[in-house]
Parts: structure tokens; sequence; C-alpha cells
């Protein structure tokens, strides 16, 4: 009998979360193709949406990491006062719902907005947002919060004892430390958000300025909803996927070994740190960019917060209910998986970004609807969709920690005879509080402003914010949507900022 | 008597070879070169590795394929010997309790087994509010509770400084070697076996030599260990 | 609404009050998701029909009004809906074809610029398409004009919105072969393309834009709920494309008698009434008070467009084609 170096794990948590994942995924995706009436292949359009897809994707990506490097570096190399704050704060962009993003964005970066009211006032011609820089600059403001986390968490996963010795071997830190360390930390992270960006559809459009910034999810949603055309919107749906498992082999194939190992960090201190205004500089040119549209959305929202129809408090008391059980939901799947630790996890951890939100929907429907009336069940099954959604950013939090414990304390835990429960209950749980914090306050945010399944589940006792504040503008309210928007903004960042702030409460680990 | 009858360890193309037999209560170490499987060798006994063939015997049960919590045997590893989220009393009491719901008497045993090693009223402190020496004697004092007939050191003490390291040895000599236990330790300082081992084993070329007494082993040693202590 | 089932418990005690007292009957009407807030017509329409039914009148939101149709499909046969209120005459076509709904039978003396003779489905509020911009600035004459100008529009995308669509139309409806180029001189003036009409609205009144497509009848909800008069629609000499929005019986409901009761209040006093200043267009039937005053003040098309929905059905390929050739260029 082989041993296991770490302690023994009940195995069903981890198939259900499986279970849970593939039918939410691939089962869906079935649900659809199942449905759908066979009819011709792809048309030249569809080929120029994959192509534009694939070529914003990449390029969103790669501007989204390269931007975040420096920033990390610099929020990595320098203590100040309020830099936690500052950190989270810096993550709220990729929190918000699409559209409040956008206007935030066009506050900005729009014809009236403050950008181009500058260069009015200084008589340099007015700059268009709209195209495919727009849709890249949009991208980027929502994910490059993203890739400065896990880049962030990269560089502070250099244990302060590798500082030490380079500097005392006075090797250049950047080529023996940092540079290993981006090896192993940018793939994944290029990949996480080129696979977001490849699923993008209300930005892509709507910054795209045209049909040439079609994607392949608003291909789907045509199919769906214009056509009910289900063959062909399964067909897309299955290009998605191939595009998305073709990244994904590619960073697996260029991410190096983590050579990344444990160290004591009690203070990283660093012998290479001269030159601050350079570091300063990329951290406020960095909040600018990323906190500006942000208050602007506060602005435009506070006049009209208090005037807020009473259905908006109702319809956030729903939503607030809805994000804390995905957040759980998703913490224990993620937790689940990452005890389990093997490659089909890595994949079920992954396949949800492929996943098209439309096509989740709509086959999460048409498995539903035999059985029950959809609405009974619209919290429930947004709670299920976006707990999945949010799975793989859990685990690319967790994953890692988990990995770790096991290396550390999997040989004592087994001399000492500590296992299943008691594994769980008295070192994971403990350890793993940081990154468990993070993991649900990114569920809890994400699952706050999402409007993919619920719009297609709700009556009007169900109804959520994010649904509530579209139903407002769609009624010409804009002012009270404006409103709503910042409750929701407020909202996702409170929940994320607590769940994060316990995970971070005790110090002494 | 923990015995080693033909065992055979592999561990990708390293193979060591171990056919031995430890005097009950009696403290042996293991000596040679790094690299020469030393670790190995007290992982197979842990249980942490499966040894290729062979078995192994403790007082004639066979232990072969006991799970490494059901085995009669503590063990000190290099580093991580402590939970870093835990109360020094809390990391003892996970001698006694690996689920940790410890009674009354149990906490009063931890209390025992802290002050036993000079702990006294530290059982409240986590580990990083503990020096590297007195974070030692709390591994030692959950060995002391878990009350295991057989201890394996995998050069605990390593990191300490000489001093400190003699009065971890010490302690080891006067709380487990001298109520009984079997204590198997790994080393490459001949000064450590002195100090506390009664016999020593050669461990080169992927085998384990016969323990003989520690002071014959060393006042006349054998080609092998003389090309290696140079 | 207030009929949100808040405890299982009290779900439970409904459930028994159901049986116990011969089931009120319950009438599904599947429709647009602002019909039925509380800003829209909904909550009033409920409470008068159902002072006069004796049922329970249930409005489902099921998104936009191209979403509607796609959820009746999804639904299919077993759809619990009596109803489907709130598609528009671009969409009829592909919902006779579903074979899902039975002739209206309503014989009414409608309101409406044009002749009604649709057997299945039956108008309860209409508008014109119509450029939406701010009060004293130049405005284009006619579609034409606008292509030549500088204007800086909104559009909606015509492969996920209703108006979006009805632009296609009304272009394709005017200039017919000649659309293309019509939409290549356009294309400088689009500033960008959202997937619905809320984004693109929004972004107008943000400033974005000198103008949205919207409807004539958009400076009505500014003018009457915000007293605010400086949004006016443009009026083109081409004519307007029109927005008839409809309503049709499912062909399997098991309520075909509070089914047809409803279709007959739909173009009564009772519904028209409310259509104005909450759905903010113009009632298929003009209420006995006439128009809220501010309708006055909107812009009348000298011609009013609008495609059979067989026309509408087999144009729209084509002309989706020619849109996006021209306007990804």
């Amino acid at each position: 009998m082989a041993h296991s170096a770490v302690p023994v794990t009940a195995r069903w948590p981890d198939a259900l979360a499986g279970v849970l994942v593939l039918v939410l995924t691939l089962g869906t995706l079935g649900a659809v193709a199942w449905r759908a009436e066979w009819g011709d292949g792809l048309d030249p359009a569809d080929w120029s949406a994959i192509g534009f897809t694939v070529m914003q994707a990449l390029l969103s990506a790669f501007f989204s990491v390269m931007l975040a490097i420096p920033v990390a570096r610099a929020l990595a190399r320098r203590q100040f006062w309020g830099r936690q704050l500052l950190i989270t704060l810096l993550g709220a962009p990729f929190l918000l719902p699409v559209i409040v993003a956008v206007l935030g964005l066009l506050a900005i970066f729009g014809r009236a907005g403050l950008l181009n009211t500058g260069l009015a006032w200084l008589g340099i011609a007015p700059i268009s947002i709209f195209g495919l820089h727009g849709v890249v600059l949009a991208h980027v403001f929502f994910n490059m919060p993203l890739a400065v986390r896990f880049i962030l968490q990269g560089w502070l996963s250099i244990p302060a004892e590798r500082f030490r010795l380079a500097a005392s071997l006075n090797v250049p830190i950047w080529r023996v430390l940092e540079l290993p360390m981006l090896r192993a930390v940018v793939p994944s992270t290029f990949l996480v958000i080129f696979l977001l960006c490849l699923t993008s559809f209300a930005v892509a459009l709507t910054m795209g300025g045209g049909p040439r910034a079609t994607t392949v999810e608003l291909a789907i949603y045509q199919a769906v909803r214009f056509d009910f055309d289900l063959g062909r919107a399964a067909l897309l749906a299955c290009i998605q996927f191939v595009l998305c498992v073709l990244g994904a082999v590619l960073a697996w194939r260029v991410t190096g070994n983590d050579p990344i190992g444990t160290g004591l960090d009690r203070v990283v201190r660093r012998w290479d740190l001269a030159r601050p205004g350079v570091d300063y500089g990329v951290i406020i040119l960095a909040a600018i960019f990323l906190l500006l549209p942000l208050a602007m959305i506060v602005l435009r929202g506070l006049p009209e917060f208090f005037n807020m129809p009473a259905a908006i408090w109702a319809a956030a008391f729903r939503s607030v209910l809805v994000a804390l059980g995905s957040a759980l939901l998703c913490v224990l799947m993620a937790l689940a998986l990452a005890l389990r630790g093997e490659m089909m996890v890595s994949i079920v951890g992954v396949m949800p970004l492929a996943a098209s939100g439309l096509v989740v929907g709509t086959g999460a429907f048409l498995l539903v609807f035999p059985f029950i009336r959809p609405a009974d069940v619209a919290l429930l099954v947004t709670m299920l969709v976006n707990a999945t959604l949010a799975l793989p950013f859990a685990l690319r939090a967790l994953a890692p920690a988990v990995e770790q414990i096991k290396q550390d304390y999997g040989r004592l835990a087994l001399s000492l005879d500590i296992a299943k429960g008691s594994w769980v209950r008295l070192v994971i749980l403990p350890r793993v509080r940081r990154p468990l914090g993070f993991a649900a306050g990114l569920a809890a945010a994400l699952s706050m402003g999402d409007l993919g399944v619920i719009a297609l589940f709700a009556g009007q006792s169900e109804e959520t914010l994010p649904l509530a504040m579209y139903r407002l503008m769609g009624a010409y309210r804009m002012d009270s949507a404006a409103g709503a928007a910042l409750l929701l903004v407020a909202l996702s960042f409170t929940l994320f900022w607590i769940c994060d702030r316990w995970g971070r409460a005790d110090a002494d680990m | 008597m923990l015995t080693c009858e033909n065992l055979i360890l592999r561990q990708g193309s390293f193979s060591l070879r171990a056919d031995i037999a430890f005097d009950p209560g009696k403290a042996i170490a293991l000596i040679g070169p790094s690299g020469a499987g030393k670790s190995t060798l007290l992982a197979a006994i842990a249980g942490f590795l499966s040894p290729v063939s062979g078995r192994l015997l403790w007082r004639d049960a066979d232990l072969t394929d006991a799970a490494p919590g059901a085995r009669p045997v503590s063990m000190l590893f290099q580093d991580n010997n402590l939970f870093p989220h835990l109360s020094a009393a809390q990391n003892v009491g996970l001698g006694l309790r690996p689920d940790l719901r410890l009674s009354a008497p149990d906490k009063a045993s931890v209390a025992t087994a802290l002050a036993d090693v000079g702990l006294d009223g530290f059982g409240d402190r986590k580990p990083n509010a503990l020096s590297g020496g007195q974070q030692s004697r709390v591994a030692l004092a959950r060995v002391l509770v878990a009350d295991r007939p057989v201890v394996l050191l995998d050069e605990p003490f390593a990191a300490l400084g000489p001093a400190l390291k003699d009065e971890m040895l010490d302690l080891v000599q006067s709380k487990l070697v001298a109520a009984g236990k079997t204590v198997i330790m790994v080393t490459h300082d001949p000064a450590d076996a002195r100090r506390i081992a009664d016999m020593a084993a050669l461990v080169t070329d992927g085998q384990v030599s016969a323990p003989v007494a520690t002071d014959v082993l060393f006042n006349d040693p054998p080609p092998a260990l003389k090309a290696y202590l140079g | 609404m207030k009929k949100a089932t808040y405890l299982p418990a009290v779900a439970g005690l409904a459930l028994c009050a159901t049986s116990a007292w011969a089931e009120t009957p319950v009438l599904q009407v599947l429709t647009y998701d602002s019909f039925v807030t509380e800003w829209g017509p909904g909550p009033a329409i409920e409470t008068a029909f159902e002072a006069e039914c004796a049922c329970d009148l249930q409005f489902v939101g099921a998104g936009d009004g191209a979403a509607l149709l796609a959820r009746l499909q999804l639904e299919g046969p077993r759809t619990d809906a009596d109803i489907v209120l709130g598609l528009d005459t671009n969409l009829t076509a592909a919902a006779r074809e579903t074979g899902l709904f039975a002739p209206h039978g309503i014989n009414a003396d409608l309101d409406l610029p044009i002749e009604w003779t649709d057997a299945d489905f039956l108008p309860f509020d209409w508008g014109y398409f119509a450029f939406v911009g701010n009060a004293g600035a130049d405005a284009p004459q006619s579609l034409r004009a606008l292509a030549d100008s500088d204007a800086q529009i909104v559009i909606q995308d015509p492969r996920s919105s209703t108006p979006g669509l009805g632009l296609l139309m009304w272009v394709k409806t005017a200039y017919g072969d000649d659309a293309p180029a019509l939409w290549a001189d356009l294309s400088d003036n689009i500033v960008t393309v959202t997937s619905g009409w809320s984004e693109a609205y929004g972004m107008f009144l943000e400033g974005e834009a000198d103008a949205v497509l919207s409807y004539t009848t958009s400076p009505a909800y500014h003018l009457i709920a915000e007293e605010d008069d400086s949004k006016v629609a443009w009026a083109f000499d081409e004519g307007h494309y029109m927005q008839v929005e409809v309503a049709g019986k499912v062909a399997g409901t098991d309520q075909p008698e509070l089914a047809d009761k409803f279709l007959a209040f739909m173009v009564s006093e009772g519904f028209q009434s409310v259509i104005p200043t909450t759905n903010w267009m113009y009632p298929a039937v003009t209420p006995e008070g006439g128009l809220p005053e501010g309708f006055e003040t909107l812009v009348t098309p000298a011609k009013s467009l609008l495609l059979s929905p067989e026309d509408a059905a087999a144009k729209r390929d084509v002309a989706l084609d020619e849109w996006r050739t021209a306007l990804s260029r």
C-alpha cells in the first residue's frame, strides 16, 4: 500500500463540486445542443467574429498584464500609509457590473468626459474612445486589477530570505528572483484574463463602435435571442470552448515550474529600493486610471441615492443574500477541489471561464423548465451559477495555499494521525484563512453584479439589484439607475472588503 | 525490538538496502554523508515511503503496511514541526488527541509536559513568539505526551547553535532515552552521536551497516566512515 | 409586485387557501421587463383588470421584446403563459411560425395611422422610431441629411435590440436597394452601437452623442415626468418607421375565456389610458380624455412607414448583411 504524503479527506465534496461544474458548463451546452435543429455551419461573419474575439482578448490580456507588472512591483517594494486600503480599492473595477463600469469610463474618456474637456480647454482636438482601442482600454480597466492582485501575490511570495541572499551576493534581484517568479505567475494570469475577454460581450460591442467589434459571445446572443437558432449557438459555444482549451494548453506549456519556496515572511526588507519616485509615480498613475471612473460613478449616483424606489432596497437585500450564498458555495467547492488537487481539478477550475454566460443561462433554463417554474428557482440557480463562475478565481487563490500546506505539514499531520475532519478543521482552514477570505469576497462581489442568469429566470419578486437597475434604465429613469449603480458598487465592495478583511484579521500566521 | 528485515527502499533512481535491528530503549545514531539515505530510512520507518520489498517489524508485529499515524512512532522533522497558527499547548495537545478535543486531564498532561521541557507558562504562546530553542522544546513536549515507544529525529535541531543543540540532545537523553524509548537519530556530526547515542550505524553507498557501540565505531572507523570524517 | 411569498409557510397556506376556495383562475401574461416594473403599465393594469375579471393576473417579465419570443420558443408548447404581450411587427412573422398562437378574434376600432388586419396579433400601443436630440441644436431633416452631416449618433444593434432592428427596417423601407449606400454614409456618424436601448439612451443623456435612436414619444417622458423640454425628436422627410406592439393568445392556454377577456380589456379604456405615461407610447385606442398634456408637442411624421410582418421577415437577413458590411469597413 502506498501512503499519500497528506492526510486523506472525504471524496464526495470534490466529486459533488466537479459534477456541478460539469453540469453547469458542458451540461447546459449539451441541453442547448440537444434542443437545437442543426442547420448550416459558420458563415464568414462568424469567422470574422472569431478573429476579432481572439485578437481583442490577446491585446487586452497583454496590456493588462504588462501594465500590472510595474504596479505590482511598486506596491510590493513600498510601504506607505493606506497601502492595504489602496490595494483593496484598486481591485474594485474587477467587481463592477459591465454597464456601470462602461458609464464610469465614458465619464472620463468619453466625448463629454473629463479627458476631452481638458483637451478642449487646452485647444486640442477631442479623441474618440470607440474602436478596438476602446475595447482594450475597457478590458484593461476591468482586468488589470486582477492581474495586479495575482502578480502582487507572486511578489510577496518570494521569501525575505531570498532577497537577503541576493543582496549579500550582489546579484541582480530582477534576474534571479523576480523574473523566475513572473515566469511562473504571468502565463496563468494572462490566461485568466484572455479567457475573461474571450467571452466578453457588452464591453466589446459598446466600446467597439460597431459590428466589426462583434465577439463570439454576441454572435451566440444573436443566435439565441434573435434567430432562436440553438444549433448555431451551441456550435459557437463549442468554438469558444475550443479557443479556451487552446489558450489553457498554451499557458500550461509556457508556465515554468513554480520556483518559489517557503520562507518565514516577517518583514520583507530589500536592498534595491533606490528611486522611490518611479514607484510612487506608477502607483499614482494606476490609482488615477482605476479610481477616477469609480469616483465618477459615485458622484453620478449620489444625488438620487436616497430617493430611489423602495423596490430597489428589496432587490438589494435579495442580491446580498444571493451573493452570500454563492460566496459560501463557491469557497466550499474551491476548498473541496483544492484538497483533491489533481489535474482534473485544474481543468474543472478553468472550464467556467470558457463557458458562455448566455449558453449557461439558456441551458439551465432548458434543464429546469420541464420540472419547475423557472421563477421559483431563480435565486437558487443564480446562486449556483455564480458560485461556479467565480470558482476559477477562488481556486486560483486557494489551490496554491492548500498545496503549500500539504507540502509543509502533510507528513507532520500524518505522523500525528490528524485525519479527515481534523486536518481540515485544525490545519487547512486556519491556514488558508487569507485566500479564503479573498476568494469569498471575490465570489460575493462578482455574484452581486451578475445579470446573465437572473434576467432569464426572474419574475418580479425575484428581482436582484442589477436587474432592478437595468429595468430602471429601461424605463428612462437614468438618475435612479445611477443611484442603484452606486448602491450596487457600494454593496459589492463592502462585501468584498468584509470578507477580505476577515481573512487578514489573524496577523500572526 | 524494531527490525528492518531485508528492506529495499527506492526513491527515483536512488535505492537503499537495510537489514538492521534496533534495540529497544536505546538511542541509535544513523551517520553518513548527505544523500546517503539516512532520511529515507526514517521516512520508511515512519510510514511515508513504502518499501519495494522486505518487512518492518515491531515486537513481531508487521508494520510494513501500517498507516503513519497507526505506527508506534513519533517523528521530529528538520523543520515545520509546529503549526504556526496553534498555541504551544495546542501543538503539544495534538500528540494526545489528533482532533484537539482535550479533556481536563489531557490539558493537565499537556501542562506537565511543557513544564518538563522547561516551558512552564508558555502554553498560550504561538510559535512565532518563541525562540528557536523553545520551539524545539514544544515539539519535544509533544513527543513526550504522545508517549510512543519509538522516536525518530531527522536532524530537528540542526538550525540551533551548538550550546542549544547540546541542551536539546541532553533533554532527549533525560526525557526520552531514560524513559525507555527507542530513539533513532539522523546526524552527520560525530559529537551528537557521542553525546547521547549508545549505538551508531553507518549509512553509505545505499547500504545500512549493522549498529555498533558508538565509541567503538568512532575510535576505529571503517574506511567509508574514515573517508567521510576526513 | 406585492405577491411575493415571503415564507414557505405562507406559500403553504396560500396553497391550502386556493384549493379550499375553488381556485381563483390565474392568467399569466409573458411580457418584456419594463412593462412590469412599478413605473411601467403593469401594476395599474393589473389592478384594473383584476377588479372586473375575478382572476389573478400575473405578469412575467422576460427581458426585452426580442428576448420575449426566444423565451416563448424555449418554453415551447408546455409554456404556462396564456398571453404574450410586447412583440412588434418585426417579430410577429417568426412568432406566427412557431404555431403557438391562436387568432385573437377581437374586432376593435383602433386608432393607428395604418390599417390593421392581423388575425393573430392585436396591437396595444405604437410609436415612431426617431432620433432624439437636444433642443436648440441643428437638427437634420432627413436620414440622408443626417448621413451627410457631422452629427454624432448612438444606435442599437439590430441583432440584439428591437429599436436597432427598427432602424434597419426604416432604412431598408425608405431606401430599398440604396440602403447600403446610406449606411456607408451614416457609418461616420455612428459613435457606437450598443446591445440595448438602455445603454444607448444612457450614453446620449451623458453627452456621448448628439442624438440617439429612440421614439418620437421619448421627449414626452422628459417633458411630463421631469418637466424638462430640452429633448426633441428629429422629424425626417423620408417618413418614420413604426413600431406596433402587439399581444397574442397562446393556443394551448388553459384559460381561453379569460385570455379573450384580457385581449378585449387590452383595447379598452382601463388599459389604454395607462399606456401614454407609463409605456411612453401612443395607445392603440385613444382614451376618452384624449392624450395627456404634452403629447401634442411631439413631432408627427408626415409619412408612416411599416413593412408587413412577412416582408419584414423576408428582408431582415439581407438588410442585416448590408448593415454589417457597410459598418464593418
